[in-house]
């Protein structure tokens, strides 16, 4: 399964219910405002990084560049257009909207 | 203009708490920002929560086939719009400081600071 989130987490809890609620191994993508999550030294760190052990995140480049996000938590792939499609024709997609 | 001297002057605060691009608010905002500005009012703009993210620099938005509206910060000095406040918990919440931020004439302030500055407005806006 591939979670997608859009909405920032900081003002949402979107992706606070989408960790609570994705299995073990299932992906997670964050795009749009979701990418905000992503940003190194937040105080969501420390989830984000636990979910890291159990999910593949990815966060899409192009947003990240929009919002001026070059620091991102290490251990989240940071992924173009291309590979956001490969994902959606590879897994059943849940989205977090 | 004969009408300015009856023009009644507030002094009003934006208060811009949504993140820019995904969503309309804050560019709507700085738009009536610099209509508002037209009027000669006592304009201040308070940047808290996502709010802050308006103000992040190299904001590159070609890859998501919008154009952008950083630059228009710049303009504000020109529209005498010169209070733009900033919370710094906003900021240290999302691991973001002041070099972080485009190099604008930004005033930083606590909560404590930010409550002060709401409770002297007149009219507050949301976006």
């Amino acid at each position: 399964m591939l979670h997608t989130v859009n909405k920032s987490p900081f003002s949402h809890n979107n992706l606070e219910s989408c960790l609570s609620f994705a299995k073990e191994k299932d992906a997670i993508l964050l795009y749009e405002d979701g990418v905000l999550g992503a940003q190194a030294g937040s105080k969501l760190e420390s989830i984000i990084k636990e979910a890291l052990k159990k999910h593949t995140i990815c966060a899409l480049k192009e947003d990240l560049n929009a919002r001026g996000i070059s620091k991102t938590v290490g251990g989240i792939k940071v992924i173009g257009y291309p590979e956001f499609v490969d994902l959606v024709v590879e897994h059943k997609v849940v989205p977090w909207l | 203009m004969e009408e300015d001297e009856d023009m009644i002057q507030k002094k009003m605060m934006f208060v811009m708490r949504k993140a820019p691009h995904g969503s309309i608010y804050p560019y709507e905002g700085l738009e009536v920002v610099l209509i508002t500005a037209a009027y000669d009012q006592d304009i201040s703009m308070l940047f808290i929560d996502d709010g802050v993210y308006s103000l992040k620099n190299e904001q590159n938005t070609e890859g998501i086939g919008i154009k952008g509206f950083m630059k228009t910060y710049f303009a504000l000095e020109d529209y005498e719009v010169e209070k733009l406040y900033v919370d710094n918990q906003s900021l240290k919440d999302r691991g973001l400081s002041k070099k972080d931020l485009i190099d604008v004439n930004l005033q930083y302030f606590n909560r404590d600071e930010i409550k002060k500055l709401m409770d002297e407005q007149e009219i507050l806006f949301p976006f």
